[in-house]
């Protein structure tokens, strides 16, 4: 089974963002840039496919120079390559991304391409659908379970009130969900395997691919800062039942939620 | 170039989501801007009934697309079908419910199309001529505006964020024809708990976290029921295995935009409040008045909550009449 991964490091979860002076980006300094964490789950998966079938498990990250930190995670958990795309100075939106990322794997065989359903940074949602199309193969999203048999994937998705069951025929491209599996942490044996394995980076030209190709459609005109909430009003009374009373008060006669 | 706004509608088992009339309200105020006219698109199995419903939102015209075969959504085949009716159409803007299916349609329409797409919007509208949407990124930790540039532009919107707007007048319903081509990818199962408020979509939502301190969330569920709300969960919550991942509400878990969102045992941390602080009324009751949710709360209780909940379920119950 040869896998392909999708992986991108962003900040974070934890991290304080702040808006650069440009107003379209954030501040970088001070940022701790980690895998996303939906990625984890894929590299997990990716991992727990080839300890039962056999294969090979390749990362692939679109991303400036540094995101080979993220891949080399990936690497540390036990995957075997990694190829990271590095756009250089050029601004790339996600269907940009995917176009890279369809230009590397077009070349490579694949069976089963697996991504994280979204990367915490951007929240476009759009990544890995995207290259499914583009490489013309199916997509299941929302995976939290997953079971290969016969040439085919199916999966267990969630989706709004309940789950359904998909079913594709290889190649096809799954994207984790929270719930697929417990993500492996790199261990210090595995951080040094992980320098001696193979690493490229490619440019957009590497791939055939120009400024023009990758024009983004989607711009940033300006970041803001989401309204700061007042909050922190606390409820006083002499018994539970007396703040109780009020609460419900103010959320029928102020609020006017219930 | 037509300016017209093609409302992708998004039906259930043969009911419509709450977010398509949303989506659909605001398709309308965005097309007043464009100039041009707001249609919608339904697609699945024996559903030509439902059609006339979205002309009550304002749908001028809504085209039908009948077959077994998107009896079930799977991206590939609702693709399929949908670019084959965008090139008719010819629409400015297309937009659709930012729910699990509207992201991952959008998307493969956006590489099909090759058409800008600006997933979960909060806010539309329209400068110079190109369609602006305002869209959360970083988990919420900063808003974005982004122009989308050429046509389509796709935009997908969060549930709960639009006015839902009732229009007089019947939009006209037409038969589309679609070509599905060959389909891979197919729904072999599926299960739905009937009566159950999905997170994304509900008005009100209640939080049990670590504070809950096991697996018995009754006194959360029975808040909840008074309330009709939907019941979520904090990551701590899930990793004990007290709830399932799907309750999950933060930056890793489902993002809710609720009228009321109450959190119950629950710090605030960070990647929690990432999912819920678009609640446009927040409650928390916590017995640590350090907590962090507390100055993020519109109304705090500071107590225990297993002493808090049934008493304030009482009082709402008694509210409620
Ligand atoms: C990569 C990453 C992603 C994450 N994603 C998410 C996410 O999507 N969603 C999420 O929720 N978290 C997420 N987290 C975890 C997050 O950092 C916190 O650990 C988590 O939210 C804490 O959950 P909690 O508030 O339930 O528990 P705690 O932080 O332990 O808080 C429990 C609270 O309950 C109160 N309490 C205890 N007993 C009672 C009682 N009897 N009555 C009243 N109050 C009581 C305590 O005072 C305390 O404030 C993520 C973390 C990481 C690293």
């Amino acid at each position: 089974m040869e896998i392909l991964v999708l992986v991108k490091q962003v900040p974070a979860t934890e991290s304080m963002i702040a808006i650069a002076g440009d107003g379209v980006s954030i501040k970088t300094d001070g940022i701790k840039f980690v895998m996303n964490p939906y990625d984890e789950l894929a590299v997990e998966e990716a991992l727990k496919i080839r300890e039962a079938q056999g294969g090979t498990v390749t990362i692939l990250s679109v991303g400036p120079a540094k995101a080979a930190e993220a891949i080399r995670t990936g690497l540390a958990m036990g995957a075997d390559k990694g190829i990271l795309i590095d756009p250089g100075d050029l601004a790339i939106d996600g269907l940009g991304t995917a176009k890279l990322l369809a230009a590397a794997i077009k070349p490579l065989a694949y069976d089963l391409i697996v991504a994280g359903h979204r990367a915490v940074d951007d929240d476009n949602f759009q990544v890995a659908t995207a290259l499914a199309e583009l490489l013309a193969i199916p997509n299941i999203s929302m995976v939290i379970k997953q079971e290969l048999a016969d040439g085919k994937i199916r999966c267990l998705c969630t989706v709004e009130g309940g789950t359904k069951e998909v079913e594709a025929p290889l190649p096809a491209l799954i994207a984790a969900q929270r719930g697929l599996n417990d993500p492996r942490y790199a261990s210090l044996p595995g951080i040094m395997k992980a320098k001696k394995k193979p690493l490229e980076t490619k440019t957009p030209a590497d791939l055939g691919l120009a400024a023009a190709d990758l024009q983004p459609l989607m711009k940033v005109k300006a970041l803001k800062a989401p309204a700061e909430r007042k909050g922190g009003r606390i409820i006083e009374g002499d018994s539970v039942q007396a703040k109780a009373a009020q609460l419900a008060r103010l959320l029928r006669e102020e609020a006017k939620v219930i | 170039m037509t300016q017209h706004v093609l409302v992708i509608a998004e039906q259930v088992e043969g009911v419509f989501r709450k977010v398509t009339f949303e989506v659909l309200s605001a398709g309308r105020r965005l097309a007043g801007q464009l100039g041009g006219s707001v249609q919608a698109v339904v697609l699945g199995s024996g559903i030509e009934g439902l059609a006339a419903e979205l002309g009550k939102y304002g749908a001028e015209k809504v085209f039908v697309a009948d077959d077994p075969a998107l009896a079930d959504f799977t991206t590939e085949a609702y693709t399929n079908a949908l670019a084959g009716l965008v090139g008719q159409i010819q629409p400015a803007v297309i937009l659709l419910g930012a729910t699990t299916q509207g992201k991952d349609l959008g998307a493969r329409l956006s590489a099909r199309l090759n058409a800008a797409l600006a997933t979960d919007a909060v806010g539309l509208g329209v400068d110079g001529g190109q369609v602006v949407a305002t869209r959360p990124m970083y988990g919420g930790k900063v808003l974005a505006d982004v122009v989308l540039t050429g046509a389509p532009a796709i935009v997908s919107v969060r549930p709960n964020t639009q006015a839902v707007e009732s229009a007089a007048g019947a939009g006209a319903v037409e038969k589309a024809a679609v070509t599905l081509g060959d389909l891979r990818s197919k729904v072999v199962g599926k299960q739905f708990e009937s009566g159950k408020v999905d997170l994304t979509e509900a008005d009100a939502v209640v939080t049990g976290g670590r504070g809950m301190g096991g697996a018995d969330y009754s006194a959360v569920e029975a808040l909840a029921g008074v309330l009709g709300a939907a019941v979520g969960a904090s990551r701590s919550a899930v990793d004990e295995g007290w709830r399932p991942a799907s309750d999950q509400v933060g930056q890793t878990g489902k993002t809710v935009s609720p009228n009321l969102y109450v959190a119950c045992g629950v710090s605030g941390a960070i990647q929690h409040l990432a999912g819920m602080s678009s609640s446009k009324v927040i409650v928390a009751i916590n017995k640590d008045p350090e907590a962090p949710i507390i100055a993020k709360a519109d109304y705090a209780i500071v107590g225990d909550l297993f002493e808090v909940l049934p008493a304030l379920t009482e009082e709402i119950k008694k509210i409620k009449g």
